[in-house]
């Protein structure tokens, strides 16, 4: 029983972090129908930004425990701003292009932003100062600790703040003009670039996020590390449902969870005829199923909500 | 229109770059050979690729600096670094470019997995080949007579992890988790059957992948059977990260990898996990070679710390130079029966291939994380 729990504990861990990575995939798709396949490379800009802030404030003196959230803050702004200029010098100009060459854009913009951590940051792995004391903590068995539990925590109430403001602020109602229909917006007298911009550097700030939580909970950095993360959190996108927020966050729960628990018990329920090799191939799995059965995901015919 | 000028002002300025150091060599008279270096430079493993380039490319600035006349002519050698990505695709790509370039030797590749493949190219085009640290026995048995390595193979190496384990730390339920790639898997089963053979249970066998970083799902499955020792099959970037997984879940093993563990990335990445972690690395440690401390403190001076291999690719390159001194030849087929015949002191090793290509006595150290630092255990035939 406390090995489920554990099980259960890790996927709520892993799958906190994916529905914040999917939550910037979902909010690009669903204002712009882009991929922003550059999302993932944000995600490890804003470990790396965090970690050399977290250095370069340790260095100075700065007490452990106001050096994190400086850290955060100065993460999340310069993720803003890559976010912001991702968008205006690759994307804008294609806007009006077939869909497919904004799609190639994305993944250009991938590859140059991990070239230039690589020369930036280089090749070695970077070790996370463990500046929490990381006190686990027993839960009828399963361990659970200080670093995960902020990682729950924050998700949810950063998950809870988008919600408000996409639904309850004029912002959120612009995005959600935006979404439904960009010119209508625009003779609405929407700022439509403008609301583009924002929706880029939320999702941008929620990556620095999703960067800091995935390193100090690993321990480590690497200019390489956005990849894996990016593909399986466009993958909880996508099992919620692209372009809708909610499906997001249940996207990426699931993943995680399914990811888990598939590693977990796949070889005593195959009786040792798969084993945990299958994890990924479980969890895609798991997508083909939904995708059959539900094309447009799990939440996904809400299209009204998206933003 | 600026950003144009400026782009338009970079491509001439790297269109200015292109002149070589093969023309430069060939204006002087000198005769150039080509020998070609892959390593992944890129992408999770790229810190020790880079690692392994520098140990090549420190041979080969050696070897230039001699002066050495081959075939009556004095020559100049010049490095092709590719990258292969740790990627078995990509690797048989840069092998057929490398082929292409007409590469008299190549040192590499970096893993497994890649260098399997590739070896089949070379061996097509007759082109020499030493990997630095692909220890899969499958590499050199594939019936390639231009295979060869510097280190001890996984047979070997598993056979004194696995020795180790129940013999010397007296354990008796064994856990394992390997990443899945030639490395890795092939590590694993020589450990699981020298294990096995020596009357260890092996409990538990699981898997990751190697690009990871979460491995809290396998590594509580694997608590749920309760074993004495984990060994991971795979590479320093998990197994760093994994250290740190498996106290935070209290999992009360001791924990060994073989060499893709033991580096000073594997101590950092673990943190205060790292202390009494086992590794192995074939080969006797370097300051007890004769020429080994020079080496090291050479290539921390010009370079960074060894990551792993830099002194097993500097060993390749210099069999490869000898194999060519000894011929009186840079070509493929004329050196090729030296170096299958040669016998030189290396700082690794007395480098010796077997009709394989494999080491004729692969050492193998132990190691194991005290304060900080690995530490050399014993060192086993």
């Amino acid at each position: 029983m406390d090995i489920f729990l554990q099980q259960i504990i890790n996927g709520l861990v892993q799958g906190s972090v994916y529905a914040l990575v999917a939550l910037g995939y979902t909010m690009v798709y669903g204002i712009l129908g882009l991929i922003n396949f550059a999302h993932g490379e944000v995600v490890m800009a804003g470990a790396m930004l965090a970690l050399s802030a977290l250095t370069a404030l340790i260095s100075w003196g700065v007490a452990p425990l106001l050096a994190l959230p400086v850290s955060l803050i100065l993460a999340m702004a310069g993720c803003m701003l890559l976010g912001f200029g991702i968008e205006r010098i690759a994307y804008r100009p294609l806007r009006h292009a077939p869909r497919l060459a904004p799609l190639i854009t994305a993944i250009g913009v991938s590859i140059v932003l991990q070239n230039l951590a690589m020369m930036i940051w280089g090749r070695d792995y970077h070790a996370f100062p463990q500046l929490i004391k990381n006190q686990p903590h027993y839960v009828g068995g399963a361990i659970i600790n200080d670093i995960q539990i902020i990682i729950v925590i924050m998700a949810v109430v950063i998950m809870a703040g988008l919600m408000i403001v996409v639904h309850r602020t004029s912002l959120g109602r612009a995005m959600r003009a935006v979404a439904e229909n960009q010119h209508a917006a625009q003779l609405m007298g929407v700022d439509v670039n403008r609301v583009i911009s924002i929706t880029f550097m939320l999702g941008s700030a929620l990556a620095a996020v999703a960067g800091l939580m995935v390193s100090a909970n690993y321990g480590l950095a690497h200019y390489y590390m956005g990849f894996l993360l990016g593909l399986k959190a466009f993958t909880a996108a996508v099992l919620g449902g692209i372009g809708n927020l909610r499906g997001a966050m249940l996207g990426g729960l699931l993943l995680g969870l399914i990811e888990s628990l598939g590693a977990g018990y796949i070889g005593p329920l195959t009786n040792g005829f798969m084993g945990s090799q299958y994890q990924d191939v479980f969890a895609f799995f798991v997508l083909i199923a939904v995708l059959v059965f539900r094309p447009s995901g799990l939440l996904g015919e809400r299209l009204a909500e998206r933003a | 229109m600026f950003i144009r000028t400026a782009l338009l002002l970079t491509m001439l300025a790297l269109a200015g770059c292109g002149k070589t150091a093969s023309d430069q060599a060939a204006a002087s008279g000198e005769q150039v050979i080509r020998i070609g270096s892959v390593a992944p430079l890129t992408g999770p493993q790229a810190h020790l690729g880079k690692d392994n380039e520098n140990g090549t490319r420190m041979a080969i600035e050696d070897a230039n600096a001699k002066g050495i006349v081959i075939g009556g002519k004095k020559v100049h050698f010049e490095l092709i670094s590719e990258d292969d990505q740790a990627d078995p695709k990509t690797a048989t790509i840069v092998a057929q470019k490398l082929a292409d370039n007409k590469v008299s030797g190549v040192i590499g590749h970096l893993n497994s997995g890649t260098t399997i493949p590739a070896a089949k190219i070379y061996s097509d085009n007759g082109i020499p080949q030493i990997s630095p640290s692909a220890t899969a026995v499958s590499y050199t048995h594939q019936g390639f007579k231009t295979a060869f390595r510097v280190m001890a193979n996984d047979a070997q190496q598993g056979h004194a992890l696995g020795m180790y384990a129940v013999k010397n730390l007296g354990v008796k339920r064994i856990a394992v988790i390997d990443d899945r790639t030639a490395y890795g898997q092939g590590l694993a089963d020589e450990f699981i059957k020298a294990a096995h053979a020596a009357g260890a249970d092996i409990v538990s066998h699981e898997y990751t992948s190697d690009k990871s970083v979460d491995f809290t799902a396998v590594l509580t499955a694997v608590k749920g059977k309760q074993p004495e020792l984990l060994f991971y099959g795979g590479m320093d970037a998990q197994g760093g990260p994994m250290a740190r997984q498996i106290k935070a879940l209290a999992l009360n093993v001791k924990y060994m990898m073989g060499d893709g563990g033991r580096t000073p990335e594997f101590i950092k990445l673990a943190g205060d996990a790292a202390n009494g972690v086992y590794a192995s690395l074939p080969g006797v440690p370097l300051d007890k070679m004769p020429g080994g401390e020079t080496f090291a403190t050479r290539f921390v001076a010009k370079y960074q710390p060894i990551q792993l291999y830099a002194p097993y690719c500097y060993d390749a390159v210099n069999v490869m130079i000898a194999a060519m001194q000894k011929a009186d030849s840079a070509d493929p087929a004329k050196y090729l029966p030296a170096l299958a015949g040669i016998s030189y002191d290396g700082i690794t090793a007395k480098i010796q291939f077997d009709v394989n290509g494999d080491l004729k006595a692969g050492n193998v150290t132990l190691y194991q994380v005290q304060q900080g630092k690995w530490q050399a255990l014993e060192t086993v035939q």
